[in-house]
């Protein structure tokens, strides 16, 4: 792993009074999105910043991050009509104004023997002040975090909600026909640079999950032909199964706090769910029905669980305590509900819907009320969410043809509001995504 | 315009096939029927689950090592316990046999409730073995959910050929 060498400095805070340019309303969603100057920051000519195009690509990266939230736009630079060192220090707002920018990014860049030091202000050109300014100290090679986290801090100062630029993927990559596919776990930054495959490819692995406080992951592997739920240390590569079960262990998902790991244990074709403590290793029995119970997801809080089951007699979605008591049926709308995930905001599901032969995605509140749908396709399951609760990734297959061609599977992103469904690109095809929280 | 090409194609098609049957007219009733998926539906499937005999091996003679399974569900057919007691007679008369039941579901259903559910169709189909006197020693289950399909098309026939439990030989 790099080493990350990392300092914020606070730049010049004109005003601390927090105030959104965008208000962001969930069920409407925000169709215009707000125009912003992004310009390349102004460097001394450092000739490895020249050769290795940084200022360009550090523009790139925050523009792309931006736009791709939906939320905003960026102006192309061509129009721009300022573009001196002098707009840094004071912009002349009414230039800005006439491209209809309503925010406008500046900076600095410089190198001091191995570190890059970038400095950016974001200048509100209608209130003519500078917003939000900040100092940020990295190695060279580091400019790519540098410029998701400038994203976030343009993103949470406009919006008022906290960024999820500076954030990773992990998700099974496939590979190879249908009946034969190869899966591996892989991982990228959210916008798929730093792509690195964490698997052979050798044993069938299964529902990667980021753990919300440390460098790990835990999923599903066929190991021996043992279908286990295991841990991944993402830095060393290590990998070891969890606790010591006599049958299946599947669907695992991390506590909050990342101390504990909740999952089905399949015996005797039975699924229930189990709770491990990742310090004591003591294994706890939360549901015992002889229905199916899987796929189990905390609360932020971490005092309740939703999760799957068939006990009524189809697939539904249910809610209980944290130590298994009060389980409680929450959907209700009619169809088959299935992978329930709270939000990190505590405040809703998402899960995905099988009715009339089409499967969704969707949100709940967490009394089932307010269900809204947010996609329709084919065929599309597993809902993540970002870090600030706005975004969710998932994924979706096609359907092959008679022979058996045409099969493929993507992940997606799709804002709560329904809008603004993307495709994310990876190099193969791609299922099973978790979106990791903010990197610390 | 656009009804007339669409009538145009339905009097296409319905050529095509009058020429399809009568061509099938000339070959074997059993091989007509596995060379055409769509008349082969109706026929194969029956309440939902696969009774047709392709993709179905065999352990040894007459003793066909899978069994098929309705939607989300995991009741063994009349067809499914006759299956099972070939196998249970033919472990019986093999007694140093182990085996595997590997439980499979189709690719419509969520991917860890279907990990849930292979486990109950190769559980199924183990309890039965077991209700026939074999050891539950000599028999492992292991389920593969959607992962492993027999059949990667999208259509009916393939998604009851794929919801399936099959006994594999171990040793």
């Amino acid at each position: 792993m790099r080493k990350l060498l990392l300092y914020l400095v606070p730049l010049i805070l004109f005003t601390n009074i927090s105030y959104a340019l965008i208000e962001i309303d969930i069920t409407e969603g925000n169709r215009e999105p707000l125009p912003l100057a992004i310009s390349e920051f102004f460097h001394d000519n450092n000739p490895e910043v020249v050769n290795k195009k940084i200022t360009e690509n550090i523009r790139t990266v925050i523009s792309d991050d931006l736009e791709r939230s939906g939320l905003f736009s960026s102006i192309d630079n061509k129009a721009f009509i300022q573009n001196n060192r002098a707009m840094h220090l004071k912009p002349r707002f009414a230039d800005w104004r006439l491209i209809k920018a309503q925010g406008l990014l500046t900076g600095e860049l410089t190198v001091e023997e191995d570190r890059l030091r970038v400095e950016f202000r974001l200048w509100d050109t209608f209130a003519e002040k500078e917003i939000e300014g900040l100092v940020l100290i990295t190695t060279i090679d580091n400019w790519r975090r540098i410029s998701h986290m400038i994203a976030d801090k343009i993103y949470e100062r406009l919006t008022g909600e906290e960024g999820y630029f500076d954030t990773r993927i992990v998700y099974v990559a496939e590979e190879g026909p249908k009946n034969k596919r190869i899966k591996k776990l892989a991982i990228m930054d959210q916008d798929g640079a730093n792509h690195k495959f964490l698997t052979s490819g050798k044993e069938l692995v299964l529902t990667p999950r980021f753990n919300p406080v440390r460098q790990e992951i835990t999923y599903l592997s066929y190991f021996k032909n043992l279908p286990r739920v295991y841990l991944l240390n993402i830095q060393t590569g290590i990998q070891e199964v969890v606790g010591d079960f006599p049958g299946m262990t599947f669907a695992p998902r991390f506590s909050p706090d990342g101390g504990k790991i909740i999952m089905s244990l399949a015996r005797e074709g039975n699924s229930d769910l189990y709770v491990m403590d990742l310090t004591t290793r003591v294994v706890e029995r939360l549901t015992d029905s002889p229905a199916i119970d899987t796929s189990p997801s905390y609360s932020p809080d971490g005092k309740r669980i939703t999760f799957n089951s068939d006990r009524g007699g189809s697939q539904q979605i249910y809610v209980m305590d944290s130590n298994g008591r009060n389980q409680k049926r929450i959907s209700k709308e009619g169809g088959n509900y299935a992978t329930p995930v709270w939000s990190p905001r505590g405040d809703l599901i998402a899960f995905t819907k099988f009715y009339q032969g089409q499967y969704f995605i969707g949100v709940m509140r967490t009394d089932g009320s307010g269900e809204r749908l947010l996609t329709e396709n084919w065929y599309q399951e597993a809902p993540s969410w970002s870090s600030n609760g706005r975004v969710l990734i998932f994924y979706r297959e096609t359907k092959a043809n008679d022979a058996g061609d045409g099969h493929s599977s993507s992940i997606w992103s799709i804002d709560l509001t329904g809008f603004n469904e993307r495709k994310i690109i990876t190099p193969v095809d791609a299922s099973d995504p978790s979106w990791s929280k903010l990197i610390q | 315009m656009v009804s007339t090409l669409q009538n145009y194609t339905r009097y296409l098609v319905i050529i095509l096939f009058a020429l399809f049957l009568a061509a099938c007219e000339t070959v074997p009733k059993e091989s007509a029927t596995s060379t055409s998926s769509t008349s082969s539906t109706a026929v194969e499937i029956k309440d939902g689950v696969y009774v047709g005999s392709d993709t179905v091996e065999m352990l040894a003679i007459d003793v066909p090592d899978r069994i098929f399974f309705a939607y989300d569900s995991y009741s063994l057919t009349i067809a499914a316990q006759n299956t099972l007691k070939k196998q249970a007679k033919w472990l019986k008369a093999n007694g140093s046999v182990t085996i595997t039941i590997e439980g499979h579901a189709d690719e419509r259903g969520t991917r860890e409730y279907n990990l849930a559910l292979g486990d109950r169709r190769a559980n199924a189909a183990k309890d039965y073995l077991m209700t026939q006197g074999i050891s539950s020693s000599r028999v492992t289950t292991i389920s593969f959910g959607k992962e492993r399909p027999v059949n990667s098309g999208s259509n009916k026939k393939a998604w009851a050929q794929n919801r399936r439990s099959v006994t594999v030989r171990t040793n």
